[in-house]
């Protein structure tokens, strides 16, 4: 299971600054948004994703259910292209890899890939 | 032709410079085979890859982890030429080892992991936005002699 107590560092903006600078082609997303770092829009966002995150990790044998309605939200409303929780996800990574060098041991950090790839899938798989 | 700016150029040289090739390579090569281990199909003849601790401490990964990093340290000097620079591994790679491209930016996001374990805050949005351009590039360099 992945490492406990990461939300200190995820919550903040590291996780947007990173994706904002190293794939700009993400603000696309975000043409109605303060972007500027430690803007209200992307702490308030921020937190929305955290709190996701941490519903999936509370029901990790059933992320399908506890992520259902945003799901539908990614597939009907959102449509943010599969490529970029890719991104995200690896940005997420990075941020919890720079804040916890020590336990983010290579067992620690297969979990975390998995587990964020199974919530990308789930929330990209009523796409069509 | 990607182009550097003299910040990004500084930031992935800076970086580099406090790099122990040897220890990160090995790293970063096992962590590919531990967190992707689909990648180990390229490895048959490495011996025990069956755990984490094995794969972390077989010296066969460390070996070629520290080849790999070696020949990336060749494009931090050369950045505004990794087309000519990678154009013989590239080949190598395609026609020799036939490595799916894919697998380069595994490695590569592979890399930007393990800097952010040994550099932590110093490793900031902007430094990461440098060393993503640069492992990109390297990326499609290898991958461009591929047909």
């Amino acid at each position: 299971p992945p490492t406990p107590r990461p939300h200190a560092c995820l919550t903040g903006g590291p996780v947007p600054r990173r994706l904002f600078a190293s794939y700009p082609q993400t603000k696309t997303y975000f043409p109605h948004f303060d972007l500027h770092p430690g803007s209200a829009h992307l702490r308030t966002h921020g937190a929305k994703v955290v709190a996701a995150l941490g519903d999936a990790v509370k029901s990790i044998d059933n992320i399908s259910g506890a992520l259902a309605k945003l799901s539908e939200l990614h597939a009907y409303v959102l449509r943010v292209d599969p490529v970029n929780f890719k991104l995200l996800s690896h940005c997420l990574l990075v941020t919890v890899a720079s804040h916890f060098p020590a336990d983010f041991t290579a067992d620690a950090h297969t979990a975390w890939d998995k587990f964020l790839s199974i919530v990308s899938c789930i929330l990209t798989e009523k796409y069509r | 032709m990607v182009h550097f700016t003299a910040e990004e150029k500084a930031a992935v040289v800076n970086l580099w410079a406090r790099v122990n090739v040897e220890l990160v390579g090995g790293e970063v090569l096992g962590r590919l085979l531990v967190v992707y281990p689909w990648t180990q199909r390229f490895f048959d003849n490495f011996g025990n890859l069956s755990s984490e601790s094995a794969i972390m401490g077989n010296p066969k990964v460390k070996a070629h982890g520290k080849k790999v990093l070696t020949s990336f340290g060749n494009a931090v000097k050369h950045m505004d030429d990794l087309r000519d620079i990678f154009a013989e591994l590239s080949e190598l790679h395609c026609d020799k080892m036939h490595v799916d491209p894919e697998n380069f930016r595994l490695l590569g996001n592979v890399i930007l992991i393990v800097l952010a374990t040994h550099f932590s805050k110093e490793f900031t949005p902007q430094v990461q936005a440098a060393w993503q351009k640069l492992t990109t590039a390297v990326a499609n360099a290898l991958a461009h002699k591929y047909h």
